[in-house]
């Protein structure tokens, strides 16, 4: 178990890092795809189960898809390399640092979560999570749901020629 | 418009109706269609161990006859090549020497006569056109070759051997017979 | 687990694989009978009694073709578009109960890879991944058609795709699990989800087509316009995985097919005859391979009967046809489920 976590663990920040530094759109997608194949990883190995596949179906199967797509519409497979002014990057690197330190200001309170919540391995299983959502989580579930929709409908409006 | 056949539907783009838009009905339609041909008598022959029966009056590789004695019948008077439209037909001719009537029928011969197979485009019009009888198609395939050149016939090949005739009686049909009756052609025979 | 579960497991993992090749291989063998026969025609009758050797000699013809990638290509993701196209398709084996359990020296064998209490996401997500091979493939080739082919293939597979989770969302609704193992054990005797879900049963039909590329859905390798679309490129065994992965893709989705609304290995009046259990197993294999086989034969008979859509009429299809109908057979089972559950 611990041996797969690291293995997958390293896998994901590889990937990751080589969407980062991969100059070819396509090899970006490509390793974006292979990192959250790694990330469904970790869930199964949390008893996850239904999180994983959901993961899979909607962002490797749906929502790269449209990534992978687009891209290959534009036909982006020349390596662009835009050079910015000497503000941008610095504004750039400052933005990354202040969101960095958001994340691990984040991940400080993870190390309390275990002690208040234990891990229990139902807890990503179908029957646990809809419980969470449709009792808990009820509102904030249908309000982003709403949203959802409302997302749908504008891009129908767009789509439409004579809006 | 006289219809060709009974099947035909006038095409049109109208608007379909709801059960044509559904697909369903047809679908269902198109696929009974093809079951049943799935049980149908298979049309297919197989051909090296099944033949495909000739036509008696088939047009395949020509021969070059010789009469009841094992005489040559052509005798080189061109009629055939002039009726090829494909002018696949070169002929040379050459007279009969004393003591060759046992060879030739007529006092002049053909001492080459080729058919180019691959010009060759078996209407038969040479068969008619011959006035002594001497050329036939027969049901015979043309084999194939690698090569251009083994497809010129020369009279090797066409000129059909002694111990091997090959019999044309069935293409002879009643038309051919009464032209065989007739008199004014008796010399022919 | 046991050692013996492990063994038996291992064993069982190839028999699967075994299996869904040597289906998939003879397939093509049945694909060309079955077109032929509609067309008035023998088939392949040479190779072997009955034509019966022309995989084989089909399989062995591939592997001698000379390999070919095209210079201008991207050569790992060449030969990485294939590759997830048969993995995909031979993973989704390993969650369909092949049937009920095995009772060896005492031992309870599942003939089941993985029950996994997802199973049926587990089948889309295997399907949603397998687009990639097609994707990836068509793109890499870096040839207009494969391009064209595959973007058919991708847009086609997300719309189809939709629909096809709807239809199993209302199945799910009336089985109340996602686990293959529980809707099958529900379905026992003659309670058939076909009867409880037709309109779920016709949509998931239509989609399974759509989803193996299959004809009248077969727009990304469609030859009329795009020469041989994602695969135009391919040559040799390359070549033959892509033709493979879609004949273990039909495989695979008439095992589903079979298993969510044909009660999978559950055959009416069995427990009537009285049978030992293992027998019963046999028996209950058998008749869910029959099933299999009568719905690949389904494929080929649409194949070979339906011209292939035009590609404005398959997009209609997906999103004005399919998605409302599903959303209307999900409303009409909830309302069913919610009024009868008052009670
Ligand atoms: S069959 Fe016709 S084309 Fe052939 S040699 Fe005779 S006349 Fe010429
Ligand atoms: S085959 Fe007949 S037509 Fe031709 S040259 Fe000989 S006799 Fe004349």
């Amino acid at each position: 178990m611990i041996f797969l976590f690291y293995l997958l663990s390293t896998i994901m920040i590889v990937c990751a890092l080589l969407v980062v530094f991969s100059k070819n759109p396509i090899n970006n997608v490509i390793y974006l795809i292979m990192c959250f194949i790694a990330m469904a990883g970790h869930y199964i190995l949390l008893n996850a189960q239904f999180l994983a596949v959901v993961h899979i179906i909607v962002y490797t199967g749906a929502i790269m898809v449209l990534f992978l797509f687009v891209i290959m519409l534009l036909n982006l497979n020349k390596a662009i390399i835009i050079r910015k002014s000497t503000v941008t990057r610095v504004s750039a690197v400052v933005t990354g640092g202040i969101f960095f330190l958001v994340l691990l200001a984040a991940t400080r309170q993870t190390f309390e979560i275990d002690a208040k919540y234990p891990f229990n391995s139902e807890i990503g299983l179908v029957s646990g999570i809809g419980k969470t959502l449709f009792s808990e989580f009820l509102l904030p579930f249908e309000i982003s749901s709403i949203l959802f929709i409302s997302a749908m409908v504008g891009a129908m409006m767009f789509g439409k020629k004579d809006a | 418009m006289q219809k060709l056949t009974n099947r035909s539907v006038v095409a049109s783009d109208k608007k379909m109706t709801f059960m044509e838009r559904i697909y369903v009905p047809a679908i269902l339609k198109g696929m009974s269609i093809t079951i049943k041909h799935f049980f149908k008598k298979k049309t297919t022959i197989n051909y090296p161990e099944e033949k495909r029966e000739f036509s008696k009056v088939y047009r395949g590789q020509h021969v070059l006859k010789r009469d009841d004695e094992g005489r040559e019948r052509c005798t080189a008077c061109g009629l055939c090549a002039v009726a090829c439209p494909a002018e696949a037909i070169t002929m040379v001719a050459a007279e009969r020497k004393p003591g060759e009537e046992h060879l030739y029928r007529e006092e002049k011969y053909a001492a080459i006569y080729e058919i180019n197979m691959l010009r060759c485009i078996f209407c038969g019009d040479c068969e008619d056109a011959c006035p002594k009888e001497a050329i036939f198609l027969t049901d015979r395939i043309v084999a194939s070759e690698y090569k251009r050149k083994p497809f010129v016939y020369g009279k090797d090949i066409l000129v059909e051997p002694m111990d091997l005739r090959v019999d044309i009686s069935a293409r002879q049909t009643s038309a051919v017979h009464d032209f065989k009756s007739n008199k004014a052609f008796a010399h022919n025979r | 687990m046991e050692l013996t579960t492990i063994i038996f497991k291992t064993i069982f993992l190839f028999i699967i694989l075994l299996v869904t090749l040597v289906v998939a291989m003879y397939s093509t063998y049945a694909e060309r009978k079955v077109a032929a026969f509609m067309q008035d025609r023998n088939g392949p009758n040479r190779a072997g009694p009955f034509g019966l050797l022309q995989p084989l000699a089909d399989g062995l013809k591939m592997f001698m073709k000379e390999e070919i990638i095209p210079l201008t290509a991207n050569k790992y993701l060449f030969i990485l578009g294939p590759s997830i196209a048969m993995t995909t398709a031979l993973l989704t084996g390993v969650v369909i109960p092949w049937g009920d359990t095995l009772t060896i020296n005492g031992h309870v064998y599942s003939l089941q890879m993985a029950d996994l209490n997802i199973g049926i996401l587990y089948v889309f997500a295997m399907v949603s991944i397998g687009v990639y091979g097609i994707m990836i493939g068509g793109w890499a080739s870096n040839n207009k058609y494969a391009l064209l082919g595959a973007i058919r293939a991708a847009s086609q597979m997300i719309s189809y795709e939709l629909a096809m989770g709807m239809s199993i969302i209302a199945l799910v609704l009336t089985t109340g699990s996602l686990s293959l193992h529980d809707i099958v054990a529900q379905q026992h005797g003659m309670h058939w989800n076909i009867f409880y879900q037709p309109l779920g049963f016709f949509i998931f039909l239509i989609c399974a087509f759509a989803e193996t590329n299959r004809a009248p859905f077969d727009l990304p390798e469609c030859e009329t316009e795009l020469i041989g679309g994602y695969h135009t490129e391919y040559s040799s065994m390359k070549l033959g995985f892509y033709l493979f992965a879609e004949y273990v893709n039909m495989f695979i989705s008439s095992a589903v097919i079979a298993t969510l609304y044909f009660g999978g290995y559950n055959m009416p009046f069995i427990d009537q005859l009285g049978l030992s259990s293992n027998a019963v197993t046999f028996i209950g294999m058998g008749f869910f391979f029959i099933k299999i086989f009568a719905f690949i034969f389904l494929f080929m008979w649409i194949r070979w009967t339906l011209p292939r859509f035009r590609y404005d009429q398959l997009m209609n299809m997906g999103w004005k046809g399919l998605i409302p109908l599903a959303i209307f057979n999900i409303l009409a089972t909830g309302t069913y489920y919610f009024f009868t559950s008052l009670k």
